[in-house]
């Protein structure tokens, strides 16, 4: 039964953290046709900054202070992101769409060393921001606060999200802009800036995914590009450039990931992909594709 | 027999019928042009008889056999070919490529990779006759891409033709360029359709063009066929004359 | 302006190869070990960047995940010493070709249902089963240490590797590189010169048009995916025994990037870009790590760059610049 409540747990924590990353990428996908193989690298930003700040803040400020510092890990994500849209990517939306895979992978390569420039080679740790919110008993099962936490985040930024898309007038320009980008630039939207906005958002959703996972996995070298390829099973399971979607196939990537890990190590990835096949042949879009 | 007979065929998009309940009988050498106003259904139809769609009801017959099941592949291989209303051709390839691969698909050497496409003059030849049949026969090397409207309009049917096929349908052949183009571009689909005995439906707009070179006249309005026959008693046809507004 | 004009391979061309040819066998003799040795993993490399282009360039497939297929390769190799005993090269181009050919056809059947950028993602995703299995199951495939390749006999055994292995690999094992690539190379000419070569172009350009001339597209599209993958195994197969040791980086999607990098280095648009990009990025690589840390930073740069300002590589600008001129002129 502990392990159940636990394994469960862990499962949402998954979830929430892989939605992040997903949802930045799919959301990205779905309003600008990009998709951004340095994404997991602004996942390892957010991470590293985080990480960062917590080890420089830890000694002095309270732990519940330092949770301010997840938005603002995200924020400073997004601005990097708000940075590169109109410098790098923008010149490519006339081209074929196969050039924006090769640009974001220079991207990748410049980002990796970029992090390790800053941060050096060694790992970054934030453990103590984990640590220091002790634990709850969950149907008699201890269970550390902060991945409560974390989970609460992850839904409380799916439900912001989704009123975020389907209820503000941005929202209305943003899903507008990705149905059709010239009939929503013949109704005065601002495309440039619907672009970069929702280009930052999604990189800011995968700074935030870093961000809360930092303090339970640190931040390593390397992580994003690991990070890369679970979010692609998620979108495609889940369908490329759907919120939904993103969150329904994170979730059944989390629970099979939990599953494995407890019962079955060697197996992990094969039902993965196996499940990635059913989806594929029954759904050929995804489960919630917008394509 | 006829060559083509189409059954009661059907395709709803959504709440639109855009081919409700099509009766349909093409003999062969018979040049049939396909009129009606827009959104009539006349490329939906030629979509289901050519096999990009597949018909929500009704059944398509081709010498008698029934291909409503078939791929397009099947139905290129049986002897239907078509051309398009929006150019479609190997822009990166040239004239003569783009011909070429007509002809090695219809003689099953599409899928040879150990021997040079250069290397088999009888296709070339072949290549080439028929793009001379269509007046590309200078701008062989050019690649497609770098053709002008009416020569790639008209390497757009020498593609289909190169085929072989029983029965052509051709989408706005005239389309998008100039009258006096409009005469020479029909002018040499009329000949090499007649002077090869093929069958031939053209979805025209251009009831000049429909009047002087049909030998039968199909026309569609809101999904159905209105009124078919040859020109003299199309018309006459007092419905045509309503949704044509004139003669 | 005027329309540009199909060319075919003249006199000029054939002395061009030709004249290469004779370059590349001289090499040894006058090029230090070190050098001929870089030079085998260029021409390894290229052989990787013409299969991969074979998809790209030729059928309009991006993908992101030939890590599959040359790693496989390489473990293939590997296995093949450690469980087999067996140590002769064309046991290991055999197995290569193989194992490439058959994760291909399976990868292929998912993949070629797809285009564009689904396909892309498709084939990364699929290709890191392969890099978490060989993590996995490390007590098989040496996890992240890998497992040792030694060198091989040539020819069935009738080179046998002498005393000095860098004397060896710097001729010996350079002819037989030299070769296989030379093979590969006129293999990969013939087929896009071919009519199914032809029907790939086809596809490339227009999808339904070439199903309008009765291609089956995809059963094409998959038959290239499979040549592909075999070609890029056979240079999985040549690339281990010369790195002495297969590694799972090599299955590791970055990769797959390095590939695709090589061939948009050389110019995806012509035969010979690929070879050119290759052996280019080679020597690109090797001088970044030798001189900085941050080389991947360099690398980085020098793809953003290219994509941004010349997307047909050194061989399609070149060839633009030359036309420019000779306009010109």
């Amino acid at each position: 039964m502990d392990i159940f409540v636990a394994q469960s747990l862990n499962a949402l924590l998954y979830t929430a953290d892989l939605f992040l990353i997903a949802g930045g990428l799919s959301l990205v996908f779905g309003v600008m046709r990009i998709v951004n193989l340095a994404h997991g690298n602004f996942f390892a930003l957010g991470a590293f900054v985080m990480a960062w700040m917590v080890g420089r803040l830890a000694a002095s400020v309270p732990p519940v202070f330092l949770l301010l510092l997840l938005p603002v890990a995200a924020l400073a994500v997004a601005v990097v992101g708000m940075v590169i849209e109109p410098i790098l990517l923008r010149p490519l939306y006339q081209r074929a769409e196969e050039y924006q895979l090769l640009l974001t992978f220079g991207l990748l390569l410049i980002l990796e060393d970029v992090t390790r420039l800053i941060w050096g080679p060694t790992p970054l740790s934030a453990s103590t921001l984990w640590s220091s919110f002790g634990s709850s008993s969950i149907l008699g099962t201890d269970y550390p606060n902060y991945s409560l936490l974390v989970i609460a985040i992850g839904l409380v930024t799916a439900v912001l999200l989704w009123a975020f898309v389907y209820r503000t007038k941005f929202g209305v320009m943003l899903r507008a802009t990705s149905q059709d980008r010239r009939m929503a630039s013949a109704l005065g939207i601002n495309v440039g800036s619907v672009y970069v906005q929702a280009f930052a958002l999604g990189c800011g959703m995968a700074g935030l995914a870093g961000a809360i996972i930092v303090p339970i996995q640190g931040a390593v070298l390397g992580m994003g590009v690991d990070a890369l390829v679970l979010s692609f099973v998620v979108v495609v399971i889940g369908g490329l450039g759907s919120l939904e979607g993103a969150l329904v196939g994170a979730f059944i990537v989390a629970v099979v990931r939990t599953l494995a890990i407890t019962f079955f190590p060697e197996l992990e990835l094969a039902v993965l992909y196996l499940i990635t096949a059913l989806v594929l042949v029954t759904r050929p879009a995804g489960l919630f594709s917008r394509q | 027999m006829p060559l083509l007979a189409a059954e009661g065929l059907e395709k709803h998009f959504g709440d639109t019928r855009a081919v409700d309940g099509v009766d349909l009988a093409i003999d062969e050498k018979r040049l049939v042009s396909l009129v009606g106003s827009n959104g009539a259904g006349k490329t939906t139809l030629v979509n289901l008889i050519t096999g990009l769609v597949r018909p929500d009801g009704g059944r398509i017959f081709f010498q008698g056999r029934d291909v409503t099941a078939l791929p397009v592949y099947e139905r290129i291989r049986s002897g239907i070919a078509r051309s398009f209303q929006i150019v479609n051709l190997f822009d990166g390839l040239t004239g003569l490529d783009n011909v070429r691969l007509a002809v090695f698909s219809r003689e099953g050497k599409i899928g040879h990779a150990a021997s040079l496409a250069e290397g088999d003059p009888e296709a070339r030849a072949e290549a080439l006759e028929v793009l001379g049949e269509f007046g590309l026969g200078d701008k062989w090397d050019v690649k497609a891409g770098g053709l002008a409207q009416g020569e790639r309009k008209l390497l757009d049917v020498a593609v289909a033709y190169a085929l072989r096929p029983k029965l052509i349908l051709l989408d706005e052949p005239t389309s998008g360029v100039g009258t006096r183009e409009k005469s020479s571009i029909m002018d040499r689909i009329e000949s090499v359709v007649r002077s090869h005995g093929l069958s031939a439906v053209i979805v025209e707009h251009d009831m000049d063009v429909v009047f002087r070179y049909s030998d039968r006249i199909v026309m569609m309005h809101e999904g159905r066929v209105l009124a078919e026959g040859p020109p003299n008693q199309i018309i006459r046809d007092e419905r045509v004359a309503a949704i044509l507004g004139r003669r | 302006m005027n329309p540009p004009r199909h060319s075919s391979p003249g006199a000029a061309s054939l002395i061009s190869v030709g004249l290469l040819v004779a370059v590349l066998l001289a090499v040894p003799s006058v090029a230090s070990s070190y050098q001929t040795i870089l030079l085998s993993y260029g021409l390894i490399m290229a052989i990787a960047a013409l299969a991969l282009n074979l998809l790209l360039g030729y059928t309009g497939l991006l993908s992101f995940g030939h890590s599959a297929y040359f790693g496989a390769a390489a473990y293939a190799v590997a296995l093949t010493v450690k469980y087999l005993r067996v140590s002769a090269m064309e046991a290991f181009l055999a197995g290569g070709l193989v194992a490439g050919g058959v994760i291909a056809a399976l990868f292929g059947f998912v993949c070629v249902r797809y285009t564009r950028i689904f396909f892309s993602i498709l084939t990364l995703a699929l290709s890191q089963v392969l890099y978490s299995l060989a993590l996995k199951f490390f007590w098989v495939t040496g996890g992240t240490d890998g497992i040792r390749v030694p060198t091989p006999s040539l020819l069935g055994g009738v080179i046998r590797v002498p005393e000095d292995k860098v004397v060896f690999l710097a001729h010996d094992y350079y002819y037989y590189v030299l070769i296989v690539f030379l093979l590969c190379a006129g293999l990969v000419w013939l087929i896009v010169h071919s009519p199914f070569g032809k029907s790939l172009q086809a596809i490339r350009d227009n999808e339904v048009r070439a199903e309008f001339v009765g291609i089956r597209v995809r059963r094409h599209r998959w038959i290239a995916f499979v040549i592909s993958g075999m070609l890029t195994g056979v240079a999985g197969a040549l690339w281990a025994p010369l790195n002495g040791l297969a590694t799972p980086d090599v299955l590791y999607w970055p990769f797959s990037g390095e590939l695709v990098f090589m061939t948009v280095l050389g110019g995806f648009h012509s035969f010979a870009g690929p070879i050119v990009g290759a052996v280019a990025f080679n020597y690109l690589k090797t001088y970044a790590v030798g001189r900085t840390e941050y080389w991947q930073l360099l690398l980085g740069v020098v793809l953003v760059v290219l994509v941004l300002v010349m997307p047909d590589g050194i061989v399609g600008t070149a060839a633009r610049l030359a036309r420019g001129l000779r306009r010109a002129g």
